[in-house]
């Protein structure tokens, strides 16, 4: 069964048209990522399938049903916001339990969920404070067990892990990861950041200013993506992109090729002086600007002893790079 | 903290200017209270002397207590001032919700035409309010007053209070949704707790002029079973003799209550004015 089916969503905010023929498909236990720049759409999108915006027009349909006109509460949802949105007069055990009070779920069965999460969670030792007296890491775990105490057919992360700092974001992407892998159910998950995005998606759908991009596995997108945008959005450091006369190519015409995929040689086609050197230990990135003053990152796996100011060559195979014409759209040919 | 604020030169510039305010504003209040405590004869040979055992008299509670129903116009002010205050708050709060809260068409002209009372007084009606209140009897009742105060307030505190829920987090009030709350509970017991800063501060920027309000009481509710404190007190006052101990007394009684409700608002009056839409 399909835990999600849009078909043709539209939402417009009067004049502004935020969502345009959005059409999407979730699996039941499928991992799919919204990622795109801020203000594309992404959480208003979300707010439709929770039922919190309705839709201008188009279906929403949850696991089979059409629930355009069914209030969030009663969608099977549950949703987990960026600035957790704990309510702020209840302690951690009356957060995790109000909705399954509102539905009237009986007092043993209301214990027993929010043992478990607090279990899967960890979240024992904070039962009966206060959201004001957590940390942001555990607030959002607690934010996390509220939804997960429902025990949803489809869960929605809004931008989850922005508030947190970097080493925390990972830890909480890998705690979501896991939580996933146990409850298998479907997951909906919002993001402007493509590592997580990559790391976390069975299925990724890019979106730019209310459309979709593109859909598919992290793998085939970032290996074959439909046009520059996605090229350009999903790996870091990001794509080059050059003119491609410069470089035997078609005229008019955009050539990508990802960092890693460049390498310094002593004669290459981009020729160059390194602007700055970047060396994170593990890989080091040296960007190179060329002659026509354009400024390109390579990735080199290693350590690596390179001097800013001096002039390098750079080249890459063929079959790594793509092509893009004018209006950024894919072209399949290979350079010549 | 900047460079200024920490200056001991400009601290202590900014407190002594302070002072200077507060000496100035309690002056008048100090005057009376003091002054409500001596006979008749030391109040005028000298007006700024603390009372002393020569001085010290009780006359003008005296009188006040005996004359009239003094206890019944305080009975009747603080009801008038408590019932509106709830009533503009509560209306107030819930007007302020659904023009924060909710996408209809017009609400940006409701919201104009709310805010629009603030800058028309309500006495100019006062004519048209009294003909309304003769027809629907309800001259000499205190529920006269509470309904004049509580649309004369409400302008004020639906602008306030809607520009305050609007900062309301939106996730907050959307996780209530999500978890099934009503749209009422979400606005009691999520959205009106976090907006107590505002409600005090709008408690308080009405609580005074009503409590001291003559007008509407003199023309609304001049009975004796219905007067207020402020207008009970203008007995003492004659066109030809005024019993300053009397007046002084009521006057100084008259303060406490205010001072009581303020003290309990003062706290979320300080973090309202500090934070937000009134500054
Ligand atoms: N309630 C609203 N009224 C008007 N415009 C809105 C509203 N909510 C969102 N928008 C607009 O819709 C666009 C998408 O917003 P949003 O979905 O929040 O983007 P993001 O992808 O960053 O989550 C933004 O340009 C925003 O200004
Ligand atoms: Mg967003």
């Amino acid at each position: 069964m399909t835990a999600l089916v849009l078909k043709d969503v539209c939402k417009s905010f009067g004049a502004v048209d935020v969502l345009r023929n959005i059409d999407l498909t979730v699996e039941d236990g499928e991992f799919v990522v919204f990622v795109g720049p801020s203000g594309c759409g992404k959480s208003t999108l979300l707010r439709v399938i929770a039922g919190l915006e309705d839709a201008t027009s188009g279906d929403v349909e949850i696991a089979g049903a059409r629930v355009n006109a069914v209030p969030p509460a009663k969608r099977g949802i549950a949703m987990v916001f960026q600035s957790y949105a704990l309510y702020p007069h209840l302690t951690v055990k009356e957060n995790m339990a109000l909705a399954l009070k509102q539905e009237g779920t009986p007092r043993d069965v209301i214990a027993a969920r929010v043992a478990e999460a607090t279990r899967m969670l960890e979240l024992g030792p904070y039962l009966d404070r206060r959201p004001a007296d957590l940390s942001g890491g555990q607030r959002q775990r607690v934010a996390i067990g509220r939804a997960v105490v429902r025990q949803p057919k489809l869960f929605l992360f809004d931008e989850p892990l922005s508030n947190l700092d970097a080493s925390l974001r990972m830890a909480t992407r890998i705690e979501i990861a896991a939580l996933h892998r146990s409850l298998s159910a479907a997951m909906i998950y919002v993001t402007h950041d493509q590592t997580e995005a990559m790391t976390l998606a069975d299925k990724i759908v890019v979106l730019r200013d209310g459309r979709v991009e593109q859909i598919g596995s992290p793998m085939e997108l970032y290996n074959n993506p439909a046009n520059r945008f996605v090229a350009g959005f999903l790996g870091a450091p990001a794509m080059n992109f050059l003119d491609a006369a410069t470089l035997g190519g078609p005229g008019g015409a955009t050539l990508g090729i990802r960092p890693e995929h460049l390498r310094v040689t002593d004669a290459g086609r981009i020729k160059g002086t390194v602007a700055h050197v970047e060396n994170l230990g593990g890989d080091t990135n040296i960007i190179v600007e060329t002659g026509a003053g354009e400024r390109v990152t390579v990735r080199v796996f290693g350590q690596y002893p390179c001097t800013v100011g001096r002039s390098a060559a750079l080249d890459f195979d063929d079959a790594d790079a793509f092509l893009f014409d004018a209006a950024g759209a894919r072209l399949v040919a290979e350079p010549a | 903290m900047s460079a200024a604020r920490r200056n001991p030169l400009n601290s202590a510039a900014a407190h002594a200017a302070l002072l200077a305010y507060v000496a100035i504003a309690l002056f008048p209040v100090f005057v009376i209270v003091i002054n409500s405590f001596k006979d008749r004869r030391s109040i005028f040979r000298e007006p700024l002397a603390l009372p002393d055992a020569e001085s010290f008299s009780l006359i003008g509670y005296q009188t006040v207590l005996k004359q009239g129903d003094f206890f019944l116009y305080f009975q009747n002010s603080f009801i008038v001032t408590v019932a509106s205050l709830f009533f503009i708050l509560l209306f107030g709060a819930m007007a302020a919700f659904a023009l924060a809260e909710y996408r209809f068409r017009g609400n940006m002209l409701m919201g104009l035409y709310l805010a629009l009372g603030i800058m028309i007084p309500i006495r100019i009606g006062t004519v048209a309010i009294l003909e309304m209140m003769v027809a629907t009897n309800l001259v000499n009742t205190l529920w006269a007053l509470i309904l004049v105060y509580t649309a004369q307030g409400l302008p004020l505190a639906v602008f306030i209070l809607s520009e305050f829920m609007r900062q309301v987090s939106d996730d907050l009030k959307n996780a209530g949704r999500i978890d099934g709350l009503s749209e009422y509970t979400i606005f009691l017991r999520l959205v009106l707790p976090l907006v107590r800063p505002a409600l005090a501060t709008v408690a308080v920027f009405n609580m005074i002029p009503i409590w001291n309000d003559l007008w509407f009481p003199l023309i609304l509710a001049p009975a004796e079973e219905t007067k207020t404190l402020t207008l009970g007190s203008q007995v003492f006052i004659g066109q030809f003799v005024t019993d300053w101990n009397a007046v002084l007394s009521a006057l100084s009684m008259a303060i406490l209550p205010v001072m009581g409700l303020y003290v309990i608002f003062s706290r979320q009056l300080i973090r309202g004015i500090t934070s937000g839409a009134v500054k």
